[in-house]
């Protein structure tokens, strides 16, 4: 998505108040963006901490800062400036997370991000995007641009499956529809899954949504979700971030709370490094059971 | 001899105004003294602590927001513990009600032991966390470059704050930036929580840490008006760091010098001592 990012923040240049910081992150890809934003567009070096308080004071003057870096490193090691000086204050900074999930795959779980929007969550007005295609990454730009309050974006590599056609970005999304079991999944995994159970729709296959901002107080299901699960009462959550703090347990606290019954759940969701071994994003999407393979299984059994 | 005319209590919903003026005029040791005196009654009548290093700072923080800080510039307190001597400070600008200043550390207060992030005038952001405090203080710095203004940004840190690798962070983000409009103030009292800074994780002398940096070092005592004004000048293409030697629990002899002041509340014969003793020199001094 570094390239739909980098052209939607060219985009966006235009804008005086645009200041862009990154932590050192950006080879490759960013230097239309550099150019563009000139004396706005920061290299922060290698002092996420830093980055973030910087943008936060920023923020505070009236001007629009956008953070960038390796999404460990801008969640987990910044997470107290994240906490008092932006969320605390309610300061519109916009940190841009690269590598969501396993995306860094083989760099090691030091570049993995399996639990950043579980411990985001727990902050005060802080909203989550998880664009699930790279074609949503201009329309997420467009509403994290205009949040009153903070935003972190978690970027992976969302692709379409051969021959389906995403419709147009909604923080939740119908992706398919059938009379199986209502499927949610978190961002690119939504890809995985549409792959998985195919783009025919199947009207005994499931129902598939794809759900983009968290957390659920800030982007509640919509009517048409909650009619499905009504109806269907069988859930299925798809995750590539650890269950605890993810969006499986949140949505079914928020069933239970709201009085949905559902009478099967199902929760597909990161398991870490099960064999103590490293790999590609696919080899650690498989041994956690988020491949297509292991998602179809699931959904048969 | 004539009694000092400071009251410790002014009216109600007045701030300071009832007995000092809320200019950004002259600093004089009389209203010093009656901040202090405020100072102790308010963490008295908490029963709290923190007074040493609220007591290291004061002088600073007021000789700042007295006759250095215009309504265009910036101050951000890093060592959020002080917050006390923040308060009081806000209260001798008439820009806290001596009403609010008695709801200290109180259930429902909007003035706890540390910073608020929302709702105190003048201040930004809520610290207390160190190492926070110069990072926003670079932001704000830099917020003023891009924006084209020449107001200045004040920053107050601890000396044992400088442990905390974030601190660094920021030096070099200001040091590189050249956000010479960024005046840090170090409250070198060299005493923490739990020791000496010397004898803890030593910069000592933090001067010469800093020397390593593109900063313009400048020393004061911290407790010398006169010597202040002149190291918190305006003038330098680089950042500016003034060390300020300090006491811990300055003004106040029982604890003077004290590591334990950093917890622990002075009780009712220290604190009565203390304000007779300002007293008595006041009246020495006429």
């Amino acid at each position: 998505m570094r390239r739909e990012l980098c052209a939607a923040l060219v985009a966006r240049a235009a804008r005086p108040d645009l200041v862009f910081l990154t932590g050192d992150l950006g080879f490759g890809a960013l230097e239309p963006l550099r150019d563009a934003l000139g004396e706005r567009f920061l290299n922060a070096g290698i002092a996420e901490q830093n980055m973030i308080g910087v943008a936060a004071a920023l923020a505070s003057e009236g001007l629009e800062p956008w953070t960038y870096t390796i999404a460990p490193f801008c969640y987990a090691r910044a997470f107290e400036q994240i906490r008092n000086d932006v969320c605390f204050h309610r300061l519109p900074v916009r940190m841009l997370a690269n590598g969501g999930g396993y995306a860094y795959g083989v760099m090691g779980p030091t570049h993995h991000a399996l639990e950043d929007y579980g411990v985001l969550s727990t902050l005060p007005g802080l909203h989550i995007f998880v664009p699930a295609f790279d074609a949503d990454v201009a329309a997420v730009v467009d509403a994290a641009g205009t949040q009153a309050g903070p935003a972190y974006i978690r970027l992976g590599r969302g692709e379409v499956p051969e021959g389906c056609v995403a419709p147009a970005y909604a923080p939740w999304r119908r992706l398919r529809e059938g009379n199986g079991p209502v499927v949610v999944a978190v961002g690119p995994m939504a890809g995985v899954v549409w792959s998985a159970v195919g783009s025919r729709e199947d009207l005994d296959g499931p129902e598939l949504w794809a759900v983009s901002e968290l957390p659920l107080c800030a982007s509640p299901p919509p009517q048409a979700f909650v009619a499905a699960l009504t109806a269907r009462r069988r859930l299925c959550v798809v995750e590539e971030h650890v269950a605890q703090g993810g969006l499986g347990q949140s949505l079914a606290a928020w069933c239970l709370e709201g009085g949905l019954a559902v009478a099967e759940f199902r929760h597909l969701a990161a398991a870490g490094y099960p064999s103590g071994t490293y790999g590609s994003q696919a080899f650690h999407r498989r041994e956690s059971g988020l491949d297509p393979a292991a998602i179809r299984a699931t959904l048969a059994a | 001899m004539a009694r000092p005319v400071h009251t410790l209590r002014v009216e109600a919903g007045s701030g300071a105004h009832g007995a000092v003026s809320a200019t950004t005029a002259h600093l004089t040791p009389g209203l010093l003294t009656l901040a202090r005196w405020r100072l102790l009654a308010m963490h008295r009548a908490a029963n709290v602590g923190h007074l040493g290093g609220n007591l290291s700072a004061l002088d600073a923080m007021m000789l700042v927001h007295h006759e250095f800080l215009s309504e265009q510039d910036r101050f951000v307190l890093s060592k959020g513990h002080a917050a006390g001597a923040l308060y009081v400070t806000l209260w001798s600008r008439g820009l806290i009600s001596d009403t609010e200043l008695g709801s200290f550390h109180a259930d429902g207060t909007r003035l706890p032991g540390h910073p608020p992030a929302r709702g105190l005038p003048t201040n930004r952001f809520g610290t207390g966390s160190l190492g926070h405090g110069l990072s926003l203080s670079a932001g704000l710095a830099l917020a003023a470059k891009l924006q084209r203004r020449t107001n200045r940004v004040f920053c107050m840190t601890s000396d044992g704050e400088w442990q905390e690798g974030s601190t660094f962070e920021a030096l070099i983000f200001c040091t590189h930036r050249r956000l010479s409009n960024l005046t840090i103030l170090i409250d070198h009292n060299r005493l923490q929580g739990f020791g000496a800074t010397a004898e803890v994780a030593s910069l000592d002398p933090i001067g010469r840490v800093l020397c390593g940096f593109d900063v313009e070092i400048r020393e004061a005592d911290g407790h010398d008006l006169a010597d202040m004004r002149r190291a918190l000048s305006p003038g330098s293409s680089r950042p500016v760091a003034v060390i300020l030697h300090t006491v811990k629990g300055h003004g106040v002899p029982a604890i003077e010098g004290r590591m334990d002041s950093h917890y622990l509340p002075l009780t009712e014969e220290q604190h009565r001592e203390a304000v007779l003793g300002d007293a008595f020199a006041a009246e020495m001094a006429q």
